[in-house]
């Protein structure tokens, strides 16, 4: 039996607009084991980046337990979740959020500049070794302004693993990319889920990504729709290669 | 998070708005500059008050007679024979924390060699009279107490009256000079001591012994004023009230009633002026400290803008695991380091300003080491209290809504 990474219990989170109360989470119970790639879909609107959040820790639930890695998140104050973050959570966003001017270690370098525990060249062989890790031994030292928006987010994916964390929360990590691109990164968590054993969760709106993962969650009006995993993992690497060469 | 790991993140945002951060540093570096140099001037002029009135002595003590009645008729000051050598006697003898005391009697008249003559005035006292005076013999020498004892016709005269009289040069050491047609004999010249505070001219008098001026000019048996000096400047006040003991038991004056006598030390004067350039000070001060908060309100600004323009970043990295205190830290960083930069920038313009005031227009300056302290521990408290509120506003943004914003 693998390892449970994160269970949720019967999940809810409100939200007050003015006079209205609205219900973005009404009840959600799941858990995610080591070695999973899930992917969570929903339409816009329908709570899956207000369960995103609480996953990474960034917002806590109105009703209902969290368990990340066994802690219970939900009474933690600020500093404790900024900690468990640091320690546990690898982000990889939409819009990549690297650091403007800055060298592509140096952005790799930036969650461990907030764990103590790690030395400063301890941080800088980790952060190369995650750059080689994501195919871009070559640019350690390029800005991150002078790369491609793939590149950036491999960057990013570095940046996310650097911490060595026990998931990897991506959000929409596909959603900026040409097609080509996409299946690239796509390519590259594949590899990191079947080759390292990494956990995955993959949020986004587009249904193609399901094919690639090994179990789907869909949201619909903050409550499940479906759970369901899948046998037959497409390669994202077989359709990358049976895209047209680009000249 | 440590320090260090916080003071390369701050480094590295500011060096990535290199000319923003010098601009807003610019606030700060022109506040010190004034601070330190409107402090230099301040100081320059006080110090250079304090010297010329300690060319005159610095524990000089002066005793007058004071103003006193006689039958209902108020007297001047001037006219009152109540000092009498006696006085000045018990003085010497007996008062404590003085080093040396002379009699003065003076009067003034014209001087007269050969076909040169010129108005000046001639101050009769004793041997010790040069300590007192901080004046110094060029040439010669002063007369002795023998002179004294026999009322001796010798004079010592000062470089105007030199200047004024012997037109051609000659040495005037052993010339015979006139005065209200007593003639002296010229045994010494003082060295030059110029103007003193109040315009002054120092050097034009004649010194003799004051039983030549008692008998032979003033025709005359009490003495004008005596002047004495303390052992130390700050031995004066109690020398001043030893002597007020000696004067009052000698007068016989009431324990309720004046004194008939004024004591003055330069002291007073020396405060008095302080105070003037203290105030000068003061206000130079003010002026420069009110550019300093300009200066610091332009960090503010600057380090508002900043966190409004980083906001995704504040976002990123609170998700990524920085705390509050972290980002507060980061952001109060950056402003305590553009301010300690302007800072020290600001020093070396202003300690370079401060002698181009020296040399351009030769005014007196004097820098003083605090005064630098005090400008750097103002600049860094600028910087951390107004960076504190644009950070404390980073520190609190909550990370979803930073991530989100556009």
């Amino acid at each position: 039996m693998a390892k449970e990474i994160i269970r949720v219990e019967d999940l809810k989170r409100d939200f007050v607009v003015g006079d209205e109360t609205v219900h973005a989470l009404r009840g959600l119970s799941f858990s995610i084991y080591e070695g999973e790639f899930v992917t969570i879909m929903g339409t816009s609107g329908s709570g899956k980046s207000t369960l995103l959040n609480i996953l990474g820790c960034l917002d806590t639930p109105s009703v209902g337990e969290y368990y990340l890695d066994g802690v219970s998140v939900r009474t933690m104050d600020k500093n404790s979740r900024a900690t468990l973050r640091n320690r546990k959570i690898g982000f990889i966003f939409q819009s990549y959020n690297l650091l403007a001017k800055t060298t592509a270690v140096e952005n790799v370098e930036l969650p461990l500049m907030y764990n103590p525990t790690v030395s400063s060249k301890e941080r800088h062989e980790r952060a190369i070794k995650a750059l080689q890790d994501v195919g871009l031994g070559d640019r350690l030292n390029h800005n991150s302004n002078q790369m491609s928006g793939g590149q950036q987010q491999r960057v990013a994916i570095a940046r996310a693993l650097v911490n060595e964390p026990v998931i990897i929360l991506a959000d929409e990590a596909t959603g900026n990319l040409d097609t080509r691109t996409s299946f690239e990164i796509l390519t590259l968590l594949q590899r990191m889920h079947k080759d390292e054993n990494r956990t995955i969760i993959f949020v986004t709106h587009n249904q193609e990504i399901a094919d690639f993962s090994s179990r789907n969650i869909v949201i619909r009006d903050g409550r499940i729709k479906e759970d369901t995993y899948n046998k037959n993992i497409r390669s994202a690497k077989e359709v990358l290669e049976g895209l047209p060469k680009e000249n | 998070m440590n320090f260090i790991n916080l003071f390369k993140i701050a480094l590295r945002a500011l060096s990535g708005n290199k000319f923003r951060g010098f601009l807003t540093m610019l606030g700060i570096i022109i506040g010190v500059a004034a601070v330190i140099t409107m402090l230099a001037i301040g100081q320059g002029s006080k110090r250079s008050i304090q010297d010329q009135i300690s060319t005159m002595g610095s524990n000089m003590i002066n005793i007058r007679p004071g103003t006193g009645q006689f039958g209902g008729v108020r007297q001047s000051a001037s006219s009152m024979q109540t000092l009498k050598l006696e006085d000045y006697e018990a003085i010497a003898d007996q008062a404590q924390y003085i080093s040396a005391a002379s009699p003065e009697v003076s009067s003034s008249g014209q001087v007269i060699y050969g076909a040169n003559n010129s108005p000046t005035s001639i101050y009769g006292v004793n041997p010790s009279y040069l300590d007192i005076r901080k004046y110094t013999v060029a040439q010669g020498e002063m007369f002795t107490e023998a002179d004294v004892k026999a009322s001796a016709k010798v004079c010592l005269i000062g470089q105007t009256v030199v200047d004024n009289l012997f037109t051609n040069g000659e040495d005037p050491v052993g010339q015979t000079i006139r005065f209200n047609k007593i003639p002296f004999k010229v045994i010494g010249v003082l060295t030059s001591k110029g103007d003193n505070t109040m315009g002054m001219d120092q050097d034009d008098l004649v010194l003799a012994p004051y039983t030549t001026v008692q008998k032979r000019i003033l025709a005359i048996t009490y003495i004008q004023s005596i002047s004495v000096s303390a052992e130390s400047e700050d031995a004066t006040e109690n020398a001043i009230a030893s002597i007020e003991d000696i004067l009052r038991q000698r007068h016989k004056i009431g324990a309720n009633d004046d004194d008939d006598f004024n004591v003055r030390s330069q002291k007073e004067l020396i405060t008095m002026m302080s105070s003037t350039t203290d105030m000068m000070t003061i206000l130079l001060a003010c002026i420069a400290g009110i550019s300093l908060l300009v200066g610091g309100i332009g960090i503010m600004n600057i380090m508002y803008v900043s966190v409004t323009e980083r906001t995704r970043e504040i976002g990123l990295r609170m998700s990524i695991g920085a705390k509050g205190i972290d980002i507060l830290m980061q952001f109060l960083i950056e402003a305590i380091l553009l301010s300690v930069t302007g800072g020290l920038i600001g020093v070396a313009i202003g300690i370079g300003s401060s002698y181009l005031v020296k040399n351009i227009l030769s005014w007196p300056i004097d820098i003083e080491v605090y005064t630098i302290a005090l400008s750097f521990v103002v600049c860094t408290a600028t910087g951390i209290f107004f960076g504190w509120y644009p950070a404390k506003k980073a520190s609190d943004l909550d990370p979803i809504e930073a991530l989100r914003y556009e």
